[in-house]
């Protein structure tokens, strides 16, 4: 079965003068995907999944995203993408209501189609009722869920996840991820980093970025065995152990 | 007594390991003294004049070179018709013109007295009055010095001098006022925002958590700038000096003495105002834009206070600016002493006392 | 003696909407490794500034090292170490001047009372004349550590010290804390990792402003009311719908490479049940085991309880 590849890149590497953040990484990722890029803070990740989001030009290499290129192609790479962070999701002081038609409106999604799609989302979620709440008055958890289904609701090929579970407490960290399930399986490729190693064994294909190259690359059962180890948690630990960057 | 030094020290390092903020602070006062002494001036240079010389004889022609020899005016052309006159007021490309009648010369010897007209644009009053009392001038004087004996009799005129700016410098007026106010907006704005700072970047709640004093960190705030606006000062005094040519008529030790007291006034504001907000945005915002329409308006500086009414007279009397402006002008302008500035000092110095109180005793050693 | 005691705290904000500290009450002993275990928005800071002094409870009475928290609160200042989220240093200060910044408010020097922070102070003494704003995550974790330590405070309070830090610095910080404690402070830590709680003697699972649970680990574990299963199978997402859709399961939740069920029935062996259900859906690769629970299984199950204040958060 040969899957359409959303990603891919080759050779990949962005630096910063003598510093490479980004050394030569390659990888693809296919449709339906979801797929875990880890690391540890400094080895790369942010910076090659900003290359990746069309938001930074490599220094050498190649690199496609939705089949767009990302040297000549950033606008188009980020019209069909989406994107959610722990540090950023939605705009506090509106309502979600208006969150959601701003990003729908944002990324082009016709207006008849943000009515249809906005009454979807929010039964789906149960917030008919707190259609009109503050997203600021929402707990962490449901903002975390909103702020994933928002991302989504452009319907792009790929959504970049940085971190979307940190600080969330157990269940709703569970309910997320079923939600990425339920996007993985009509068709959205996940691109998700994560700090909690138990998300990991969820991903169907995981990397390990270490000093700016990829270390590890194959499902999280390949590594396990691969490593001796019990759980992701020991073949992190293995290979950001030797990791000279930690104390830079 | 050591942990105070070593918070200053810190806080010295702070401010020169922040090269941005050096540079507003140095670099703003710099280029605002630069800008009104330079670019701001309510003198009249270079005004274009048209004239129309109907009487073309020897007496319009002498005014006429006489006008030209002051460099108030340039003359932008000659001109017979009216309807030129006209034109050129409506293409904006002369700010007066001066109308001579057919018979001019004929008249002023003859009979005595003659007429010119002098017309300007009045869509600016304030040129327009310049422009019409240097004309006024020029004419009076060519009058005299062609008929000295010209017995108009009775007639006074009036000499015209101005005190203490015999040249008519019209920087003068504006040095003292943007000291006070650029003293005001730096002194205050990097005090509140450094203070500020620390709450946001929430190192102020590990030093809440500490045996320090509050009022020693209100104290080691302060300190640096304190330094730094005299520094500040310094720098002002001397653009002012040798690139305005601006003379310090009374004692500078006295001035500098004024200033330092004006700067702990500033550094005081600058703390209360950080008692109010977390945000370093706010912060600035407030000392910046908040106090800056005030100071500029109420100091007396742009606008003179006595032309106000009197409840604005009286919100002036809030204002630091407005009593360090009256002392600078008497010091630095005036050469006088303190005999005559000691009411204006014991203001300053009781504003500063109730800042201090009041800022210190709002210092909250809670977060919330 | 009970180092730190807090007795039914209360904290709104914003007038009263948002009841972040709801009726806490709990003990730490002294020289104890103390853990409060809970998400963000769990009420974790509010507590800790209770009791740090720079902020006021609504309700209740807290105490620290035996001082009241609101009268005596200069005293508590005097002798607690606290680190607060986000290691809050001068950025622009060098860790060197960081250090002897804060040795001098609390009125003592580095030298006296290096022999404490040595074993941290080790590790990134060669980046002393680094500013702590161009330090790695790890490194600004262990310098403020440092910061906090160096007045040889006798409780130390650290509110979420390995959050945003990579895995490895994490394992090395708890190892620090675990030599601290030796020389007998007491320390309280917070954290949203459940995985940390292990490395305490005794914790809280907080959510929501309230406590769910005061113990050591391997009691709440041991609390666990029911048998926990762990099941695999080829196809996870289809066997977790499967097994969601019978109604003989009670929880079913993805685990790492597992899902853990528990089931309704409690008195007949789950094994078999489990064994039937995943077979009759044609399952492969089928895994099933008995397992221990771990406090992240206690803690899912506490949050689910009636009156553990969780609001709209419904089992899936």
């Amino acid at each position: 079965m040969t899957a359409e590849k959303v990603i891919t890149c080759k050779d990949l590497t962005k630096k910063f003068g003598d510093f490479y953040a980004v050394n030569r990484i390659s990888f693809d990722v296919a449709r339906g995907e979801i797929f875990g890029f880890l690391g540890a803070n400094g080895a790369g990740k942010t910076t090659a999944m900003r290359i990746l989001c069309g938001l930074s030009y490599p220094s050498s290499g190649e690199a496609t995203v939705a089949g767009f290129n990302v040297y000549k192609q950033q606008e188009s790479i980020k019209k069909n993408i989406g994107y959610m962070s722990q540090k950023f999701s939605l705009y506090e002081d509106l309502s979600i209501l208006e969150n959601i038609t701003f990003f729908g409106g944002v990324y082009g999604v016709s207006r008849k189609e943000i009515k249809t799609r906005s009454q979807d989302l929010l039964e789906r979620l149960g917030l008919q009722q707190q259609a009109k709440k503050m997203v600021g008055e929402l707990p962490l958890g449901w903002k975390q869920k909103l702020a994933f289904s928002v991302a989504i609701f452009h319907r792009p090929k790929i959504v970049f996840l940085d971190e979307p579970t940190g600080g969330v407490d157990p269940v709703t960290r569970r309910q997320f991820w079923d939600m990425i399930y339920g996007a993985a399986a009509s068709g959205i490729t996940i691109f998700v980093t994560t700090h909690y190693m138990d998300e990991a064994e969820y991903c169907n294909r995981i990397s390990i970025m270490v000093d700016g190259r990829v270390e590890a690359l194959d499902t999280p059962a390949n590594l396990k065995k691969q490593f001796s180890a019990a759980d992701m948690n020991e073949v992190f630990y293995q290979l950001a152990r030797g990791a000279r960057r930690s104390g830079e | 007594m050591q942990q105070l030094f070593v918070f200053i020290r810190k806080e010295f390092y702070h401010v020169f390991r922040d090269r941005r903020t050096l540079l507003v602070m140095f670099g703003l006062p710099a280029v605002q003294i630069l800008l009104f002494g330079f670019a701001m001036t309510s003198e009249m240079k270079n005004a274009r004049m048209v004239i129309s010389d109907n009487a073309r004889d020897v007496q319009s022609q002498q005014l006429i070179n006489k006008i030209k020899a002051s460099s108030y005016f340039t003359i932008s052309e000659a001109v017979t018709d009216y309807r030129d006159v006209e034109r050129a007021f409506k293409k904006d490309e002369v700010k007066c013109a001066l109308i001579f009648p057919a018979g001019f010369g004929n008249d002023l010897l003859n009979g005595g007295r003659a007429q010119v007209q002098i017309i300007t644009d009045g869509s600016d009053p304030n040129t327009a009055k310049t422009i019409i009392n240097y004309l006024t001038a020029i004419i009076t004087e060519y009058r005299q010095q062609q008929f000295p004996a010209a017995a108009l009799p009775y007639k006074i005129t009036p000499e015209i001098r101005m005190l203490y700016n015999e040249e008519g410098n019209g920087s003068l007026n504006f040095i003292p006022g943007v000291m006070a106010l650029i003293l005001m907006l730096v002194c205050t704005a990097l005090t509140s925002v450094s203070i500020v700072k620390e709450k946001e970047m929430g190192t102020m709640e590990v030093l809440l958590v500490s045996p320090f004093k509050p009022v020693l960190v209100l104290i080691s705030k302060a300190v640096p700038y304190l330094v730094l606006s005299f520094i500040n000062f310094t720098l002002i005094v001397l653009l002012s000096v040798f690139a305005l040519h601006v003379e310090i008529k009374g004692s500078i030790f006295l001035l500098f003495l004024e200033s330092t007291l004006f700067i702990i006034t500033c550094l005081s504001l600058g703390l209360l105002i950080s008692n109010t907000t977390s945000s370093q945005q706010t912060a600035l915002l407030i000392c910046m834009m908040g106090l800056m329409m005030p100071t500029m308006v109420f100091t007396g500086f742009m606008f003179p206070l006595e032309n106000m009414p009197w409840p604005f007279r009286v919100i002036s009397n809030i204002l630091p600016s407005r009593w360090y402006y009256i002392i600078i002008k008497a010091v630095m302008l005036k050469g006088l002493g303190f005999k005559y500035i000691w009411k204006e000092t014991l203001v300053l110095a009781g504003m500063t006392l109730v800042l201090l109180t009041i800022a210190l005793k709002k210092f909250k050693i809670r977060l919330q | 003696m009970a180092s730190v005691t807090v007795q039914h705290i209360s904290k709104t904000y914003n007038a009263g909407t948002v009841l972040a500290v709801d009726d806490i009450s709990f003990e730490v002993q002294q020289g104890e490794l103390f853990g409060l275990i809970g998400p963000d928005g769990a009420g974790k800071t509010s507590l800790f500034r209770i009791l740090t002094t720079v902020l006021l409870a609504d309700k209740g009475n807290a105490s620290v090292a035996g001082y009241d928290v609101v009268k005596d609160y200069r005293a508590i200042r005097k002798c607690v170490g606290y680190m607060p989220g986000k290691f809050s240093l001068y950025q622009d200060l060098t860790i060197e001047e960081n250090l002897e910044f804060f040795a001098t408010v609390f009125g003592t020097t580095l030298k006296a009372n290096y022999d404490l922070i040595k074993d941290i102070y080790d590790q990134i003494e060669p980046f002393k004349n680094r500013r702590a704003g161009k330090l790695s995550g790890g490194m600004k974790q262990k310098l403020a550590l440092c910061c906090a330590l160096i007045h040889k405070p006798e409780v130390l309070l650290l509110d979420e010290p390995t959050t945003g830090v990579d895995a490895v610095s994490r394992k090395e910080f708890w190892d620090m804390l675990k030599r601290l404690k030796q020389q007998g402070i007491t320390i309280l830590v917070s954290t949203p990792y459940m995985d940390e709680a292990n490395l305490c003697e005794r914790i809280a699972l907080i959510q929501n402003g309230r406590i769910l649970s005061v113990d050591t680990p391997p009691n709440i574990v041991k609390a666990y009311p029911v048998n926990l299963y762990a099941v695999k199978a080829a196809e996870i997402y289809r066997l977790l719908t499967d097994l969601r859709n019978n109604p003989q399961i009670e929880s079913c939740y993805a685990f790492g490479e597992f899902l853990h069920i528990t089931i309704r029935d409690k008195d007949r062996e789950g094994e078999k049940i489990l064994k039937d259900i995943i077979a009759a859906g044609g399952h492969r690769d089928i895994v099933i085991k008995k397992i221990t629970p771990t406090i992240e299984d206690s803690f899912i199950r506490l949050m689910n309880q009636p009156g553990a204040g969780v609001s709209g958060l419904a089992i899936p």
